[in-house]
């Protein structure tokens, strides 16, 4: 067990399944020559070559398209896109073909390839740069989509992201590339699907994925003081959505909060907050509350950036509120 | 189409009483006009609107106690559909929808709509948390005996333990002395109900016989006191400033509490709290019980602000007029009852505060000054304190120096 950024857990992955299976093979903009905008691809050009790391043109709708084709064909590819928001390029042939390509013939094909790409603001980047759109492909069916949290789960799910025969969206994010943290050694293959109560606790459960799990574990770790106890649950999976794991949490503490980095109308915590009414309606003590972006394209100015931003204290405070509501001694 | 709810007018208040519309049903309301007077548990207060329109409904009878959050009456546009609260016949209170946005901002710079406020309760239905309702379902409680204290008055999961612990019978301590029942009423006994007054009287008092009590007296040779009480108002006649004891107590212990802050303390529970402000409470008597006017920041106040002050705020607390900010926050207390010719007593600390003084009668006394019978003028003061937050030293220590300080009365204005 070595502890490794989460950068290098999505290379040393990119990397044992490309020396697993030569059918894996990377394209992208600026992945090979320049090694990546984020660095997640240094060094594989020289180690595996032109034909499995592929620089492409500035033409998202192109090489997505390329890469869909490969995969139909029996080829396993790994696109990485610039970032989230350079993929509204090509939701053509991600939403059009990637994720109907399979139903729409009868099962006489899958399309078992991997985009990769950042989401997430607080980069200084502006509003066009810095989206967390992760939910237009959470709402398409044929798709997956996974936002691990840690390396550890950078790991696994990338992996399995890359073993599975349908398409998946693998949600990075900027702000998560430098974080550290234990990844087991050898083969880790995820499971696309599940959430993981990564702090139990039983007042509150906190939901959320990606960056925010990280903000949501520190929170619950400093109410841990105040003697608050905070259960965790990190989606990793928002589609399929693991509806079962987060019920069972609301159904033990009776008050949810989720976290989340999109803006909060039609975003993530509404699907989660409709899942705990269906699935834990008669053990709710509150109303489900929700913590996210607020509802302005992102601003480039650091100050403003920050306050469009939730954070810590944000999620504390309507924590604090959800326990007042519902007469929580400490 | 809004709700009028009842406000939480102060810090104590979980319910408060529609004393009287002063707009009737129909009437047009702008915002800022004041719609009702609500007596709460120390005070009778105006009801502001905070929304313009018309005053669609009441929605309960003056004289009715409703519960902080409860809708009282709605406001509209005057078309009399504004029925999100139930009227009598109204179905289950829906949901109002939020309103509908505005032409689309250009800058897209609308108020994030994170926290859409919770629709207001029906009057007629009861609120209750989902868990609340399933806990209750299992233990056969009925829901609508009990109060809820959620938002909005929403019936939590915390209600329902409440009513279960309260349901489930009570084991039976051996040899429990049985409280003393209530002497039967005989003929010709009348049963008073509590006033709102009396019944927060009765429970802050109670809460302080929690603080275990002592008690020091000590006599004060008045007689300068008295002359320069004297002195000052003939100086102030023409202004019309009358200068009481009482109010030359408030001066001389708020300048004694800035020398011995330890004293200008409260008990808190894990902690003492010594206040950084001197404000000084004046018990206060008044027709169904006992209310504390607060000087604030007495020891910044000249004799003649505090005067004029005490003044006010006594007429105010007579009239049952007093707003929580004018009532709540003293740091210390005193009782006078000179006036009512008592000698001497002792008073309840007025918790969570650490000492309040009792105050009796100027009277005139024979004392030996060097060797001689003389007659003298004496009040005899006494502090209740709570041996908590303070121990007999600390305290006889601030009652001497308040002594000479009163003795000496050109240090309780310099």
């Amino acid at each position: 067990m070595a502890v490794i950024t989460y950068r290098q857990a999505l290379h040393d992955t990119l990397r044992a399944e490309m020396l697993r299976d030569d059918s894996v093979f990377l394209l992208g903009e600026e992945i090979g020559v320049f090694e990546g905008s984020y660095k997640i691809t240094a060094g594989l050009l020289a180690e595996f070559g032109p034909a499995q790391v592929r620089d492409t043109p500035i033409s998202e709708e192109g090489f997505v398209g390329a890469a869909v084709g490969a995969a139909m064909l029996g080829m396993r590819p790994v696109v990485e896109i610039m970032t989230l928001n350079f993929s509204l390029l090509a939701i053509d042939q991600i939403v059009n073909h990637a994720a109907k390509i399979y139903a729409m013939f009868g099962g006489q094909v899958a399309v078992p390839m991997v985009i990769r790409t950042p989401g997430g603001g607080g980069q200084q980047l502006a509003a066009t740069h810095s989206q967390n759109l992760e939910v237009w492909y959470a709402h398409i069916p044929g798709m997956k989509v996974v936002a691990p949290a840690t390396p550890a789960d950078a790991k696994g799910l990338l992996t399995a992201a890359i073993r599975d025969d349908d398409p998946v969206l693998v949600l990075e994010n900027l702000a998560l590339y430098n974080t550290r943290g234990e990844v087991p050694d050898g083969e880790q293959v995820g499971e696309i699907g599940t959430a993981a109560v990564i702090k139990p606790g039983t007042d509150l459960t906190v939901v959320s994925y990606s960056r925010a799990t990280v903000i949501a574990l520190d929170v619950a770790r400093q109410l841990e003081d105040e003697h608050i106890s905070i259960e965790v649950v990190d989606l990793r999976s928002l589609r399929p959505l693991d509806r079962e794991t987060i019920c069972a949490s609301v159904r033990k503490t009776s008050r949810a909060v989720v976290l989340e980095d999109d803006w909060l109308t039609y975003g993530v915590g509404a699907e989660i907050a409709a899942t705990i009414q269906e699935g834990a309606f008669d053990y709710l003590d509150a109303p489900v509350r929700r913590v996210a972006a607020a509802e302005v394209p992102l601003p480039y100015a650091k100050p403003l950036e920050l306050a469009a931003l939730p954070d810590a204290g944000a999620l504390a405070k309507v924590i604090g509120e959800v326990l007042d509501a519902t007469r929580f001694s400490r | 189409m809004t709700d009028v709810l009842m406000p939480r007018l102060s810090d104590t208040m979980t319910e408060g009483v529609l004393s009287q519309w002063l707009k009737d049903e129909g009437a047009p309301v702008h915002r800022g006009d004041v719609l009702a007077e609500i007596e709460t548990d120390k005070a009778t207060m105006e009801l502001e609107a905070y929304d313009e329109g018309v005053l669609e409904r009441h929605l309960v009878a003056p004289g009715t106690t409703v519960p902080i959050g409860q809708p009282i009456a709605v406001i509209g546009d005057g078309t009399g559909t504004a029925s999100a609260a139930a009227g009598p016949s109204a179905a289950p209170a829906e949901p109002a929808p939020a309103a509908p946005p505005t032409a689309a901002a250009p800058t897209a710079a609308a108020p994030a709509p994170a926290a859409l406020p919770e629709p207001a309760p029906g009057a007629a239905a009861v609120r209750t948390s989902p868990l609340a309702r399933a806990t209750a379902r299992e233990h056969g409680i009925d829901l609508t005996k009990i109060t809820g204290t959620g938002p909005g008055g929403r019936i939590v999961r915390a209600d329902v333990q409440a009513a279960i612990t309260d349901a489930a019978p009570t084991p039976q301590p051996a040899p429990a002395p049985a409280p003393a029942p209530p002497p039967p009423a005989a003929a010709g006994d009348e049963k008073i109900p509590l006033s709102a007054v009396r019944r927060i009287t009765a429970r802050r008092l109670t809460e302080s016989a929690t603080a275990p009590h002592f008690y020091l007296t000590a006599i004060v040779d008045a007689g300068r006191l008295l002359g320069f009480r004297a002195e000052i108002n003939q100086r102030l006649a023409a202004s019309g400033v009358k200068i009481s004891v009482t109010d030359l107590l408030v001066r001389a212990c708020a300048v004694t509490l800035r020398a011995h802050p330890e004293v200008n303390a409260s008990w808190g529970g894990d902690h003492i709290l010594r206040r950084a402000n001197i404000h000084i409470g004046i018990a206060v008597a008044i027709d169904d019980g006992l209310i504390v006017p607060v000087i604030r920041d007495a020891d910044r106040k000249s004799i003649g602000e505090i005067a004029s002050v005490a003044h006010v705020l006594a007429d105010r607390a007579r009239a049952g007029k007093l707003t929580p900010d004018e009532f709540t926050g003293s740091t210390f207390t005193i009782s006078n009852l000179g006036m009512y010719g008592i000698d001497h007593f002792t008073a309840v600390i007025n918790p969570p505060e650490a000492a309040i003084l009792a105050v009796g009668a100027a009277t005139e006394e024979p004392v030996v000054r060097d060797g001689q019978v003389v007659p003298a003028t004496v009040m005899k003061l006494t502090m209740s304190i709570d041996h908590r937050v303070l121990d007999g030293a600390t305290a006889a220590a601030f009652l001497h120096e308040l002594v000479q300080v009163l003795e000496e009365p050109l240090r309780i204005v310099v």
